[in-house]
């Protein structure tokens, strides 16, 4: 350090411009480390009066009772769960679509319009598409979509019922366009940074666009699906848009047709009623239930981004 | 080797070598700029044809008109009449040109999420070949043909890319043989491969050369010294002579071939 300043003075005083921004940089990225502890923490001292009396049985437990102050959470997370999965089974083929076609097939004249378009989706505000969801979309699933599904698949316990219109498979699709754009410009990312030498070696093979494609494809699937990851995600914590469709009903059912209710929409919901401490403490407990489980998906899907991303700026070695 | 059961000339001991690939006025483009001015070539078969010139002088873009990889650049066109066995490439499928006209490019390109067996077979599978046995058959054939068999026979699960870079551009080199090409095209196969394996992928080429019709793009003229029967030297998009390698490295009929192959531009 010393002989550097003597030979190069002036490198010394960019040095310590370096230092200060690296060091400042490292104390934002610890301070949001500490933050999510802390909320973890705080969360987890707030709902001892939950953990005490129920324990890990207020995960599997499927009543809700305020009045008898007796609570479950699994009807919340299922609800969660099922909605944000059948909203991924919805958006995840669509989106490889669209990706393929703004990556591989679209000219560039078509290609800009449709990606903005696509990316405009994810700005819209959730309460938006709750409320066309709500006075489009449910009316539309009651009058067709469901009397469809019952009368070619009614064999199936998933689309039996009678069709309400909110439920399970409205939250499912109104998930799955809001997850759709994440999906889609992650995935056309990820196979736009397909070396071209991949695409090549398929194609001087004998392979078929659509073959070659598919090489394109599978290399790039660690990056999309960490995409996918990414919109279950979203489609966890979403809150909005599935309030104002599902239902809203503490219910496991087989049927997709049936209303149910997810951890963030209960927590909306509810959380100005909670008059008791019992109660809150609840809802703090599903709150960090749904914190956890939307971390760990997260976390899991960026290390699977960066994985593919370093993999395509180093070349395949 | 009749592929595809086309009938061939009955071969001489010494025989002369019928025109496989014959190239006809090619002027190629990408969008305004052109890259080659009519360059007019024929290619014999069961020969090594030798593509040597500068940087940028067209002999890339000239190896992949061959096989119709040229059209896939966006904005690209060609004009002039290439033919195989006499029947103009662009009057049949691409596909098709590219199943018979094989191609092994610069930079090692196996497939990064297929085992070492899959990379072998993966034109297989777009010929919608699917038996299990003769896939088998033909993956040992091809990396034995690409001297891999060796190195590879217990380990044909592991990742294409767990091997080292001679290895993996002779797996390419195997997996174009699999789909039994009857040409096959290299674009300086060896130029980032160390010394040994470089002289790996030369005995190759001479073993390949006894059923295949090659065109090597090379830098090094050793290399197309050692490899080649004939010679063709490209300089700013245009043919400047073509003839026996052993001439052009010799007594080159034109200087600028002189002057290139003893070092002395380039
Ligand atoms: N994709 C492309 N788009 C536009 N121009 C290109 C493209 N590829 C090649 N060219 C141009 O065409 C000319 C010939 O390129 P080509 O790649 O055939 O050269 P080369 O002889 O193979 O060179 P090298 O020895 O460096 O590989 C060059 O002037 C190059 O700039
Ligand atoms: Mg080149």
């Amino acid at each position: 350090m010393t002989d550097n300043r003597q030979h190069r003075p002036q490198t010394r005083s960019l040095n310590i411009g370096d230092e200060l921004f690296k060091n400042l940089t490292r104390f934002f990225a610890a301070l949001i480390l500490v933050l999510v502890v802390l909320m973890a923490y705080e969360m987890a001292v707030q709902s001892r009066l939950t953990w005490n009396k129920f324990g890990l049985s207020f995960l599997v437990r499927s009543v809700w009772d305020p009045v008898q102050e007796n609570y479950g959470a699994l009807p919340f997370i299922y609800g969660t769960l099922v909605s944000s999965f059948l909203a991924l089974l919805i958006a995840l083929p669509l989106s490889i679509g669209i990706a393929v076609f703004l990556s591989e097939l679209a000219p560039p004249w078509l290609e800009r319009p449709v990606s903005f378009f696509v990316e405009l989706l994810a700005g819209i505000p959730s309460i938006v598409y709750g409320i066309w969801g709500f006075f489009v979309m449910v009316p539309w699933i009651r009058s067709a979509v469901e009397p469809a599904l019952s009368s070619a698949l009614g064999s199936l316990p998933l689309f039996r019922g009678a069709p309400y219109g909110v439920g399970m498979l409205s939250a499912g699709i109104i998930l799955s366009i809001m997850i759709l754009p994440i999906i889609a410009s992650i995935s056309r990312d990820v196979l736009r940074a397909v070396p071209r030498a991949q695409k090549e070696a398929a194609l001087a093979l004998g392979s078929t666009r659509w073959e070659a494609t598919r090489i394109a494809i599978s290399y790039a699937r660690s990056g999309i699906l960490g995409g996918a990851i990414l919109g279950l995600g979203r489609a966890l914590g979403e809150t909005m848009a599935v309030t104002m469709v599902i239902g809203n009903r503490p219910t496991i059912s087989a049927s997709l047709f049936e209303p149910g209710y997810t951890m963030a929409s209960v927590l909306a919901n509810e959380f100005t009623e909670a008059t008791s401490d019992m109660y809150l403490s609840v809802l703090i407990e599903i709150a960090l239930v749904l914190f956890i489980i939307t971390i760990v998906v997260n976390s899991f899907a960026r290390l699977l981004v960066w994985t593919v991303t370093r993999r395509s700026t180093q070349g395949h070695t | 080797m009749t592929p595809h059961g086309r009938v061939e000339p009955a071969q001489a001991d010494h025989p002369a070598r019928q025109p496989r690939i014959v190239a006809e006025k090619v002027n190629a483009y990408f969008g305004t700029t052109q890259a080659l001015y009519d360059v007019s070539l024929t290619m014999l078969d069961r020969s090594v044809t030798a593509i040597i010139g500068p940087s940028g002088c067209g002999k890339s873009t000239f190896l992949r008109s061959i096989n119709r990889m040229h059209e896939i650049v966006p904005g690209s066109r060609m004009t002039g009449r290439i033919l195989l066995d006499g029947e103009d490439i662009h009057a049949m499928d691409a596909v098709l040109v590219r199943k018979r006209i094989g191609m092994v490019f610069q930079k090692p390109n196996p497939f990064p999420t297929m085992s070492i067996r899959d990379n072998v077979s993966a034109g297989l599978t777009f010929g919608g070949v699917r038996n299990r046995t003769v896939v088998a058959e033909i993956v040992e054939k091809s990396l034995r043909q690409a001297a891999l068999w060796d190195e590879v026979k217990d380990s044909l699960d592991n990742s294409g890319v767990s091997l080292s870079g001679g290895q993996q551009q002779r797996l390419c080199i195997a997996r174009a043989l699999a789909v039994s090409p009857e040409v096959l095209l290299m674009d300086e196969p060896a130029s980032a491969l160390d010394p040994i394996s470089t002289a790996k992928i030369e005995e190759l080429i001479y073993e390949l050369k006894r059923t295949y019709t090659i065109v090597i793009v090379t830098h090094n003229m050793q290399q197309a010294a050692r490899v080649s029967d004939q010679t063709a030297f490209f300089y700013m998009g245009r043919l400047v002579e073509f003839d026996d390698t052993k001439k052009i490295f010799t007594a080159p009929a034109k200087k600028q071939t002189e002057d290139y192959v003893t070092g002395r531009f380039g």
